[in-house]
């Protein structure tokens, strides 16, 4: 029992000194600094158009998990489900020559990329799934992006804990091959807990950075100036990693 | 001459504290999702192999429940683990260390030279002729440097998404991706279990000397 407190008692020493150097000024910058190295040297080491392994149909989870929201408490959203979403519209807006507002049919019409991809969460687990829908490239090459426009913002229509979701990567990311906005999983339309009837697929980061229920793909220049300034949901709200590389 | 060089030191100390950092990050990292699965794939309790138990907040960095806040500081301390251990090994490779003291001989892999070590460790006699370590150090040294510690790297980086584009062959030739976590996470326990017989025999040793000599240098 002596030897287990002494144990707690230089655990709970190493602690606090590693929890004072976490609320530093210095400390904290460094913490997320370490992050964008990160995204440096992996952007470094894989050329950019390098692709994350493609599965085979053999490989796909029974199951998809849903983590996170996986439903949209809204009278709106169920009026959309009860109607098949007909009258769901995707916008791509901001910093973009030709707004537009797609409807589900103006997406299934466009060039289509299938792609079994691994889907890793956060939190440590995988699954597999077949995701279809049109590159994200495509749908920015057709809004045509200003010279300004750094980032890409996704906008949501669910909500967690009160607070709107969203995402956003750089450009690096959304113009990559199999970066794409999903309908479909496993070849059906995509279930209300995976995302319906959008989804952005953003393969070489975790899960929290692929959005579900997406209402709006928007370009800007800075992502200090929406919501809470880090470029995410869980970024603004627990901390978490811009970069979701890792 | 030092018996410790003076790479050897720095890299000691910097091991040591990134080591601990990352370990104790690591098992709250654990906390998120406790079960371990073979394969690529994995996310329900029938599936796994291994339910793991929750690590108390007196073992976890931060000492409480934070992925973010726990992976902040895996995500920073890696940094001089993996570049302090390429650093090591280019040092012992040129100052010699590795192929005078712990390459091991074929005759040293002899069961009754393995016994005989064992059984000098058991009556706690700490004095060998000639060569600096003894077999059974020697091993454990080699394990950790040339298998421990660098598989904590590469499945490290076989569980990065965005590490995966610059080398898919990684996450294959370990197994998968969730098998590199498991990988990952039985790595950081052998050398966990490293560490507690390091520490113990440092300490029947004589730790006073044992630290003092690893931040001087000491004699020969």
């Amino acid at each position: 029992m002596k030897r287990r407190s002494f144990i707690a008692g230089t655990s709970a020493l190493f602690l606090g000194a590693c929890s004072k150097i976490a609320d530093s000024k210095i400390g904290s910058s460094l913490l997320h600094a370490a992050d964008d190295w990160h995204r440096k040297a992996h952007r470094a080491l894989s050329a950019r158009k390098a692709l994350v392994r493609e599965y085979s149909r053999a490989d796909i989870s029974p199951f998809f998990r849903g983590n996170g929201s996986i439903d949209v408490d809204t009278d709106e959203y169920r009026a959309h489900v009860a109607n098949n979403f007909a009258d769901w519209r995707l916008e791509v807006r901001g910093l973009v020559k030709n707004p537009m507002a797609l409807s589900m049919d103006n997406i299934r019409q466009l060039p289509q990329r299938t792609q079994i991809t691994r889907h890793d969460c956060v939190e440590g687990w995988s699954a597999i799934g077949e995701w279809t829908g049109p590159q994200l490239s495509i749908i920015l090459n057709a809004a045509g992006l200003l010279e300004s426009a750094n980032f890409i913002v996704f906008r949501c229509a669910d909500t967690l804990s009160g607070a709107q979701y969203y995402e956003s990567v750089d450009l690096i990311d959304a113009m990559h091959p199999q970066s794409i906005v999903a309908h479909q999983l496993n070849g059906e339309n995509l279930p209300v807990i995976n995302g319906a009837p959008l989804r952005m697929r953003i393969e070489q980061q975790l899960g929290y950075k692929n959005p579900k229920y997406l209402t709006a793909i928007e370009a800007v220049a800075s992502l200090d100036n929406i919501e809470g300034g880090k470029g995410g949901y869980w970024e603004d709200r627990a901390g978490y990693q811009w970069y979701g590389g890792i | 001459m030092k018996r410790h060089a003076l790479s050897t030191r720095i890299w000691h100390w910097i091991n040591a504290v990134s080591v601990i950092i990352l370990f104790m990050s690591g098992l709250n990292i654990s906390n998120a999702h406790r079960y371990l699965y073979w394969g690529q794939s994995g996310f329900s309790p029938d599936q796994a192999w291994l339910a793991v138990p929750r690590f108390p907040g007196w073992a976890t960095i931060p000492g409480y429940y934070s992925l973010a806040g726990a992976r902040d500081w895996h995500l920073l301390a890696v940094w001089p683990f993996a570049l302090g251990l390429l650093f090591l090994w280019i040092a012992m490779l040129t100052n010699r260390h590795f192929w005078r003291d712990i390459r091991t001989s074929p005759t040293e892999w002899h069961p009754k030279a393995i016994w005989a070590d064992i059984a000098d460790h058991l009556k706690l006699n700490f004095e060998h002729e000639g060569a600096k370590y003894n077999f059974l150090q020697k091993l454990a040294y080699g394990l950790v440097l040339g298998v421990f510690l660098p598989m904590m790297i590469f499945s490290g980086l076989a569980i990065s998404p965005g590490f995966e584009p610059a080398a898919p062959w990684l996450v294959e030739i370990l197994g998968g991706r969730q098998s590199a976590r498991s990988l990952h996470f039985l790595f950081a326990w052998a050398t966990f279990a490293f560490f507690v017989v390091h520490i113990v025999l440092v300490v029947l040793a004589g730790p006073i000397r044992q630290i003092r000599d690893m931040v001087t240098g000491g004699k020969e």
